[in-house]
């Protein structure tokens, strides 16, 4: 949030290390609160809000990546995978044996998180394009091993219907009702992740980001946190899963493909590496892009294409503006829209002087 | 060498004829020293002599080929890096090794990491047990702040920071675990003389008012030869002398070492 800080002199170190130390930036989080939580979804039609869930369920899942990737230094190309063995855990779970979401919902979770931590192993020897390489084959492997289990994935066209997640005997059926459903595990999976990256877990997957060598002397044991790393970040992964699973009504190995791994990847370079705050921006930017691209070509696309043609480019345009974004973005600002956030901010805070 | 034989519950460290090859190269070859606990024991001897690879391997990174490495008495050979740490062993590097993406205050509480306990879960949740930790930690890292003068800088980036003032952050990581063996390798290289004196003085403090043993890897032979308990002079890989300042001076195999990599003159080597 903008802000300055003169004049304000902090008298204990649990409040210089609280999350928002500032008053004003207390403020201006609350303030964003009700507008996400009471303004948004009054103001907003149905079909909005379905965009802003779509945000809100890739947010989770650019958040475990993210620690994954720009907090502790690792890669993985296969977390679509991830999700999807969250959202066929909760599916399974919620279809054959009744199980309601807040059981459904963390096993989704807890069973990604055994998986992803699985796959982690190799991390421990492997680095870079190697591990990118072995997480591409676990994406490889989950994917088909999805499609090709009927006792996984239901058989038919590999997809499972799941009944809408109900509360206190009410379905959540509308995109408003499922709106405070996500928000409410988004806003659990957001403070989670704020306080792992500043306290004791979190310091060692940067340290080791940053110089393993010397984290491990440190007294860091490499291993354990690589793994407990991978398995944190395939548990949001597949939470992921899970609520997009809820939201869609349908468990569906489609909706889980390399592809999607490529899109969280694309979020949180976008968004920026080693950020909270980067990731959602990512999520939003990556969600609304697809959006844009048709409501523009929509608009103005008559004006250059004819409709034959239009109908071939647009699918295909998002893709092309993708690869153009990540590039720029990794030439022109490797930390992403965080930092062109940050700068904004330092700029309001000492403005109207230059320095 | 030594002018009194101490008994083994006096060895903070001790080296028992430990070898190290990397390929063809003899690293380090049958190298004996027994470090006693509080004292300030340094390590010279040309470049490649080995000097790197002996602390690499009581810091656990590598294992010796032969030989045994032993902990206030504990055979700590085989033992992992991060065990050995657990164990009170914090030590700097010859090229600064910080980490760089991490605040001044974040990479000295990092240093605390073994003194903690905060799990996944508590962290996450924050609240309650893991944020007493932080702050009791926070208190202990912020008095090592201020012994090292680093007040300003405590949120500053790591990675931001003049080489001197990065070394000072290393030395405090190292500090930040509470070592009762402090292992340093070249703490002063690259310093003017007024860094080098600083750092000769944090030194000397933490090893009298905290009893931390130093095992001190050098060559400013006037900073040795100053601050130095005992003197152990390795050359390609064997340990050629032992002993303290005037011994090591006066030793002949070492003026000829010396001579002989043509680094430093015999009176450079007189300090
Ligand atoms: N990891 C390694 N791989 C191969 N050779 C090494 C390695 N580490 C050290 N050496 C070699 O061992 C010898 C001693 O090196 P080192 O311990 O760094 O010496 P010093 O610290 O005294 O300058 C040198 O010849 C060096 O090249
Ligand atoms: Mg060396």
């Amino acid at each position: 949030m903008i802000h300055r800080e003169c004049g304000i002199y902090k008298t204990s170190y649990q409040a210089d290390m609280a999350l928002y130390p500032l008053p004003i930036a207390k403020w201006t989080v609350a303030a964003f609160a009700v507008l996400l939580i009471v303004v948004a979804p009054i103001v907003l039609d149905e079909y909005y809000l379905s965009i802003l869930n779509l945000i809100v369920i890739a947010s989770v899942g650019a958040i475990g990546l993210n620690i994954l990737v720009g907090y502790t230094g690792q890669i993985s190309i296969g977390h679509a995978a991830f999700m999807s063995v969250g959202a066929y855990t909760a599916a399974n779970l919620a279809v054959r044996f009744d199980m309601p979401f807040w059981i459904s919902l963390p096993a989704g979770g807890l069973m990604a998180a055994a998986i992803g931590a699985i796959v982690g192993i190799p991390s421990l020897r492997i680095k870079g394009l190697y591990l990118a390489i072995a997480t591409l084959a676990a994406q490889l492997i989950i994917e088909w091993t999805i499609n090709h289990v009927p006792w996984i994935s239901g058989g038919v066209q590999a997809s499972i219907e799941v009944p809408r997640p109900s509360l206190f005997g009410i379905s959540l059926d509308t995109q408003r009702e499922l709106y405070f459903f996500l928000m409410f595990f988004a806003v659990l999976a957001v403070v989670g992740a704020l306080n792992l990256v500043r306290s004791r877990v979190g310091r060692a997957f940067v340290a080791i980001r940053d110089q393993d060598i010397a984290a491990e002397i440190m007294g860091i044991n490499i291993f354990r946190y690589k793994l407990l790393a991978f398995a944190i970040s395939s548990f949001y992964a597949g939470v992921t899963g899970v609520l997009y699973t809820y939201y869609l009504g349908i468990a569906n190995y489609e909706q889980f493909q390399l592809v999607v791994s490529i899109d969280y990847l694309a979020m949180i370079i976008i968004g920026g590496l080693g950020s909270i705050l980067g990731s959602i921006f990512g999520a939003i930017f990556i969600t609304l892009l697809p959006i844009a691209i048709r409501w523009f070509m929509e608009g103005f696309g008559y004006l250059l294409f004819t409709q034959a043609e239009l109908m071939n480019i647009v699918p295909h345009m998002r893709l092309v503006l993708f690869g153009a974004l990540i590039i720029v973005f990794l030439v022109l600002e490797p930390e992403g829209l965080n930092r062109l956030w940050q700068n904004v901010r330092n700029y309001f805070r000492v403005w109207p002087f230059a320095y | 060498m030594s002018a009194r034989t101490v008994s083994t519950e006096e060895l903070e460290l001790s080296l028992r004829g430990i070898s190290k090859h990397f390929g063809g190269v003899r690293a380090v070859a049958d190298v004996s020293i027994d470090v006693r606990r509080g004292e300030i024991m340094s390590v010279i001897g040309p470049n490649g002599a080995g000097k790197t690879s002996v602390l690499n391997m009581v810091s656990g990174f590598y294992h010796p080929d032969t030989g045994t490495i032993s902990l206030k008495g504990a055979d700590i050979t085989n033992e992992k890096p991060s065990e050995i740490a657990r164990l009170g062993v914090a030590r700097t590097f010859q090229n600064i090794a910080l980490f760089k993406g991490l605040s001044v205050l974040d990479n000295l509480m990092l240093g605390r990491h073994v003194r903690m306990k905060a799990g996944v879960l508590s962290s996450i949740l924050y609240w309650g047990p893991a944020q007493r930790e932080e702050v009791e930690h926070r208190r202990w890292v912020e008095s090592l702040i201020d012994f090292l003068k680093l007040q300003d800088l405590r949120k500053q980036p790591a990675g931001a920071l003049a080489y001197g003032l990065q070394k000072r952050v290393e030395l405090g990581r190292a500090l930040a675990l509470d070592p009762s063996l402090l292992l340093l390798d070249e703490p002063m290289a690259g310093m003017n003389q007024e860094e080098k004196e600083d750092m000769a003085r944090y030194v000397l403090d933490v090893n009298e008012e905290w009893g931390t043993t130093v095992v001190l890897i050098e060559h400013d032979m006037g900073v040795v030869m100053d601050i130095s308990d005992r003197i152990a002079v390795l050359d390609r890989g064997e340990k050629i002398a032992e002993g303290n300042a005037d011994e090591v001076r006066a030793n002949p195999a070492v003026i000829q070492a010396y001579l002989g990599a043509g680094e430093q003159s015999a009176e450079a080597a007189h300090g």
